[in-house]
């Protein structure tokens, strides 16, 4: 597999970090290498919060990512802040619920998921990182989805396990919104 | 047994705990707070104890008392928490009593910043206290490496009777990866017979003393001293070379930056530059016999760092002249790209081909 470098970003609430963690679990579930790398710092309720997963079948270099090959943004300032760090032709998955202008750049694939419609319409309005997570997997297949399912259970515990089945749903519809 | 994922800061603490660490004294400060918390959380489930003191100051006096008495014990800090505790670093040398001090450092000087950065090498290697000592300091590169320095520092501050510092920067701190926990190579520890433990009346008292008023003794302590540090520096380097062969320009570097570096020497092989790493894992003793097996084709080093030049000086040291020696660092806490790096790379060999 080609290494994937993945920049997951918001504001702090939406999930990204353990949106990030739940790749990185996976790719390690897969025997992969991985890393995860949060922002950290002084920050203000609500504020910008992103974290860098790696994923690799080589050993991670750099946990630090300057050249993403997808970022998954979850609010304006994130795109603002990290469409520039893509590469070319890199995938940028746009919440498009809260952020309604497109992306300064044309030498990237955009695609727009309306992410907190999505988990509104799956009745909890947390599981809108599992479905940006579904439509990542679904154009980029870096780990199965069986093994965030894994993950999931692994970092949930057996208290949470009735919370895997819409978690699942999430991960489905993200996918189908970028199926083409 | 399988691989977990855990966040560095914690890794390093279920490490110490799997070494047989009982106690930790500290006191907050970003970003290595996860490491006392989950000291906090799981040091009394083995029959330990952990105790947030008033001030770094006090804390590593705890440390001092504790190992004294020939506990296990273990105190972490970042960069300006680390230098207050410099005075009971250099008497706990200076009595030579075991301990494991880990720096989760930050962007200096004075106060600083809490994002990453390698400006304690001075003050790890060259001594922050007072005095004729040493410290055997690790510096990890990843978290795997991080656990297994952690787990071996408990033995060797045992074996030397040494303080054992492992300092990573902020990203080891924050970042997860997966890690395992294997046993360290056996080591035949030598009785702890100098505890102060009670005598029972069975004995004369142990003294834990680091005052020497009488310079003909002090001396012949400080000769004790220098006679193990030796043996530290024939027995305990650690490095590791990477990509050596017909390498035209080799850079040093430690820590996450040489991770950062191997990024760079990717890169630069792809457009024909073939350049190799000395990755120091002791930061003291300094792997000066590395430097012995640098290849013919080598031009220049680079110390690559997260400072404003501290390395540098123990790599003038090992190159002994033979080669030029180049510097790229950037401070504060911002982090070299593996871009920068090349470029610097190229400028050394005189302009991109």
């Amino acid at each position: 597999m080609a290494t994937q470098q993945v920049i997951c970003a918001g504001f702090g609430g939406q999930g990204v970090m353990s949106m990030g963690q739940l790749l990185t679990y996976a790719g390690m579930i897969e025997g992969k290498n991985v890393s995860w790398l949060p922002s950290y710092g002084p920050e203000m309720r609500g504020g910008t919060a992103n974290c860098s997963v790696v994923v690799s079948d080589k050993p991670v270099g750099s946990p630090i990512i300057t050249d993403a090959t997808t970022a998954i943004v979850m609010n304006l300032p994130s795109m603002i802040k990290f469409e520039k760090d893509l590469v070319k032709d890199g995938i940028l998955l746009i919440n498009s619920s809260l952020i309604d202008k497109k992306p300064s750049r044309d030498d990237v694939k955009a695609y727009f998921v309306p992410a907190n419609e999505i988990a509104n319409e799956l009745g909890n309005a947390k599981v809108a990182n599992m479905v940006m997570l579904g439509a990542f997997l679904e154009l980029t297949k870096t780990v199965e989805v069986d093994s965030i399912v894994a993950a999931l259970k692994k970092v949930f515990g057996p208290a949470k396990e009735h919370l895997v089945p819409m978690n699942k749903d999430a991960l489905e519809r993200g996918a189908a919104a970028v199926r083409a | 047994m399988a691989k977990i994922l855990m966040k560095g800061n914690e890794a390093i603490g279920a490490a110490a705990i799997k070494a047989g660490c009982k106690y930790f004294f500290g006191y907050p400060i970003t970003p290595q707070n996860e490491l006392p918390e989950f000291m906090s959380r799981e040091l009394h489930k083995v029959g330990g104890c952990f105790v947030q003191a008033e001030s770094e100051v006090s804390a590593i006096n705890m440390v001092y008392g504790a190992a004294g008495a020939g506990a296990r014990v273990m105190t972490s800090s970042s960069s300006p928490g680390i230098a207050l505790k410099q005075e009971g670093i250099s008497y706990i040398a200076g009595a030579e009593l075991p301990c494991v001090i880990v720096n989760i450092s930050r962007g200096g000087p004075g106060l600083g910043g809490i994002q990453p950065a390698q400006s304690d090498y001075f003050q790890s290697t060259r001594g922050g206290g007072n005095g004729d000592y040493r410290l055997l300091v690790f510096a990890p590169a990843s978290l795997q490496e991080a656990v297994d320095c952690t787990m071996e520092a408990f033995d060797l501050a045992d074996y030397y009777r040494n303080p054992v510092m492992v300092i990573g920067d902020g990203m080891i701190g924050q970042m997860m990866e997966p890690i395992e926990f294997n046993e360290p190579v056996k080591r035949e520890l030598p009785e702890k017979d100098w505890a102060t433990v009670g005598t029972k009346g069975a004995r004369k008292p142990n003294i834990i003393n680091s005052l020497a008023l009488d310079p003909a003794e002090l001396e012949k302590h400080n000769i004790k001293l220098q006679a193990k540090y030796k043996e530290m520096e024939e027995n305990e380097v650690r490095y590791e070379m990477y990509n050596m062969e017909d390498a035209e320009v080799v850079m040093v570097s430690y820590g996450t930056t040489a991770r950062i570096v191997k990024n760079a020497i990717a890169a630069l092989k792809e457009e024909g530059i073939n350049v190799g790493l000395i990755r120091p894992i002791t930061l003291w003793p300094f792997p000066h016999k590395a430097f012995e097996e640098i290849p013919a084709t080598t031009k220049a080093l680079l110390s690559v760092e997260m400072s404003m030049g501290q390395m540098i000086d123990d790599v003038k040291i090992a190159s002994s002249g033979r080669w030029p020696v180049h510097f790229y660092g950037r401070s504060g806490g911002m982090i070299p790209t593996p871009d920068a790096i090349a470029n610097k790379v190229k400028e050394i060999l005189g302009g991109a081909r």
